[in-house]
């Protein structure tokens, strides 16, 4: 059992370990099993493909977090050239769990804003899990309205499991940084892309997500709260994650059928992990065709229509 | 049962069961702090506030709203939308028999009310949250019902005012629930575009999405005494950090230390000091003191 995979991706594991060992062999003996490496990746590919094309909402969720799912400094370097990175809210410290800075994109100067989780644990405790504490978002809305000073966009990237819950991150107003974020970004001046690429979770993932395009990469969630913590509030029982993950419609399909997200960027066979390559390149292409679209707008037509965007979510009977 | 009850042959022992029910229902109320016995209409008289400790009762958002505004005239808004389930949500319930059971338990069809009144004949648009009705938690209705009073309060370019107790979003609407976090925000940052104070009192509890959203958005936001309010509830926290909160945590008075409000107010005197503080904001003679004439001659 290799716990650098979920247990619906063990077989695909097992067939590539083979694979791997097959190849060892290969290069020591004369005898061609060439022909057996290709037969072996044609059946873990098929094999891939069809575990990947049923996957539950839980799968799917597992996915958005799972240990090798890259994160944004790990795309940082495909997508973007110039990338400097700018630190801290001026007021407090620097959250690590937030990452900010300038950078181009295709040659195009934007401004790039996003969640930052840690590899080892070292670095978990570093990035504090991916869960800002609200000079996090200080940081991000400073950034933010630097960019919309000198008129460039905004690119914001999520991937939490929420914002910190912490005694000290109550005591400097995690509500009030979050609430002040939404506020502003409803009405800042220049575009906004904003994708999840990983795990959106609840309040600390909308509060870098207000934008004129919402993406989610296939394989990430976004939701009001943890399928875990969801579970254990209205199931009472953690264990019904699951069914809860399935309730919530956390998975980028189901939003967009909800029409609360605009784009799915599709994911390599496997998931992002597979080829960090091929899923930057995706969302690099996205993201600019995107930008491109919304930099033809005027701007006060373009705030409106975002504006309008958000208005527009919420569904109810009304009698007259 | 202890020893003397014990000797009391059974044919005429009384198991509390019996006399207990002497006193009708609801004439009396009990404060759940210093547990003073209380004649239910005093304690109303007072706003549920206990007249002997100060205690800030929680209040329906209808008697809320009609200690608050003057008896007339009131205009509610947003009273024609009712609440849908979208997703078919179920957990251990139907979310739409959660929402039935809101309803028999509130007398509300949704956990926010909007309302166009006068406070001492100071116009504005005040809301109130029924917590009764599923934890005040916000979902579509509740989004939009907010959304509504701040345009109404644009359309007659008068103040907001918003009482707000709630959970938090409302999971059984999930991704929905959350957006209205972002709507509600978005159309405060239009009412200050046009100039109009928005103020925000804080009842308890506001948590989760609604203290993250326009609850602390306030040009000034207002507490009532120790109520709690926070962004992620004392129970998860104590389980991320493992160790017990201090006292007072994430009560009125720990936010007032800390920066994030500007005053503890009794429910008594809200009135009175909202106006006061609405005029000097919108530029209206004081309607408490009769106005110093600078201008005249001696």
């Amino acid at each position: 059992m290799n716990l650098n995979f979920l247990d619906f991706e063990q077989p695909i594991a097992e067939l590539e370990a083979k694979i791997d060992e097959l190849r060892y062999v290969d290069g020591d003996n004369e005898i061609n099993i060439s022909d057996e490496i290709s037969r072996l990746q044609n059946k873990c590919e098929e094999l891939t493909q069809k575990i990947f094309s049923n996957l539950s909402a839980w799968q799917i969720s597992q996915l958005s977090r799972h240990p090798l799912r890259p994160y944004l400094l790990d795309y940082i370097d495909f997508i973007f050239t110039d990338f400097e990175e700018l630190h801290g809210d001026r007021a407090f410290a620097d959250d690590l769990a937030m990452v900010g800075g300038i950078a181009r994109l295709k040659g195009k100067p934007v401004m790039v804003i996003g969640h930052q989780k840690g590899r080892d644990t070292k670095d978990k405790i570093q990035r504090n899990f991916g869960m800002p504490r609200p000079e996090g978002y200080r940081k991000a809305l400073r950034l933010m309205e630097m960019a919309e000073r000198f008129k460039i966009p905004i690119l914001t990237f999520i991937d939490t499991p929420g914002a910190y819950p912490g005694v000290d991150a109550e005591e400097r107003g995690q509500s009030e940084a979050i609430a002040r974020n939404l506020y502003v970004m409803a009405g800042l001046k220049t575009p906004i892309v904003c994708t999840i690429i990983g795990e959106g979770g609840s309040g600390g993932a909308l509060g870098i997500g207000v934008g004129d395009r919402i993406c989610m990469l296939e394989y990430s969630t976004y939701s009001v709260i943890s399928p875990e913590g969801c579970a254990s509030i209205l199931w009472k029982k953690a264990e019904k994650a699951s069914d809860a993950a399935a309730a919530m419609k956390m998975t980028s399909k189901h939003l967009k059928e909800l029409n609360l997200i605009d784009i799915i960027v599709p994911e390599p066979l496997g998931g992002a992990h597979q080829n960090v390559k091929d899923t930057a390149d995706t969302l690099s292409s996205v993201l600019y065709e995107n930008l491109e679209q919304l930099k033809q707008q005027p701007i006060d037509k373009l705030v409106q229509a975002r504006y309008q965007k958000f208005m527009g979510f919420g569904k109810f009977d009304e009698v007259s | 049962m202890s020893w003397f009850e014990k000797l009391i042959p059974s044919r005429i022992r009384t198991d509390g069961k019996r006399s207990k029910h002497t006193v009708p229902e609801g004439v009396w109320s009990k404060c759940p702090v210093c547990q003073a016995v209380l004649y239910s209409q005093e304690l109303e008289r007072h706003l549920n506030v206990c007249p002997k400790c100060n205690h800030h009762l929680r209040i329906g958002a209808r008697k809320r709203l009609k200690g608050f505004l003057d008896s007339k005239p009131i205009e509610e808004i947003g009273a024609n939308l009712s609440p849908i389930d979208p997703l078919k949500f179920r957990d251990s319930k139907k979310y739409k028999d959660r929402l039935a059971q809101g309803l028999k338990k509130s007398g509300e069809k949704e956990a926010l009310l909007m309302m166009k009144g006068q406070v001492f004949g100071l116009p504005l648009v005040a809301g109130a949250f029924e917590f009764k009705f599923m934890g005040g938690s916000m979902g579509s209705v509740v989004g939009e019902r907010f959304v509504r009073g701040a345009n109404v309060a644009i359309e007659n370019n008068i103040p907001l005012v918003c009482f707000s107790a709630s959970g938090g979003a409302r999971m059984q609407e999930a991704l929905i629930s959350l957006m209205q976090m972002a709507k509600t925000s978005a159309v405060l940052n239009r009412l200050n575009q046009h100039g109009l104070p928005f103020i925000s009192v804080l009842t308890d509890p506001t948590m989760g999405g609604v203290s993250a959203s326009f609850a602390m958005l306030g040009d000034i936001n207002i507490a009532e005494p120790n109520a709690l309010i926070g962004f992620a509830g004392p129970r998860v926290i104590e389980q991320t950090v493992r160790e017990t909160l201090p006292e007072g945590f994430q009560r009125s008075e720990f936010l007032l230390k800390h920066g994030a409000i500007d005053m503890i107010v009794d429910r008594r005197q809200m009135r009175k000091k909202i106006v006061s503080l609405l005029t000097m904001l919108t530029h209206q003679p004081s309607k408490f003191v009769k106005r110093l004439d600078h201008t005249a001659k001696k």
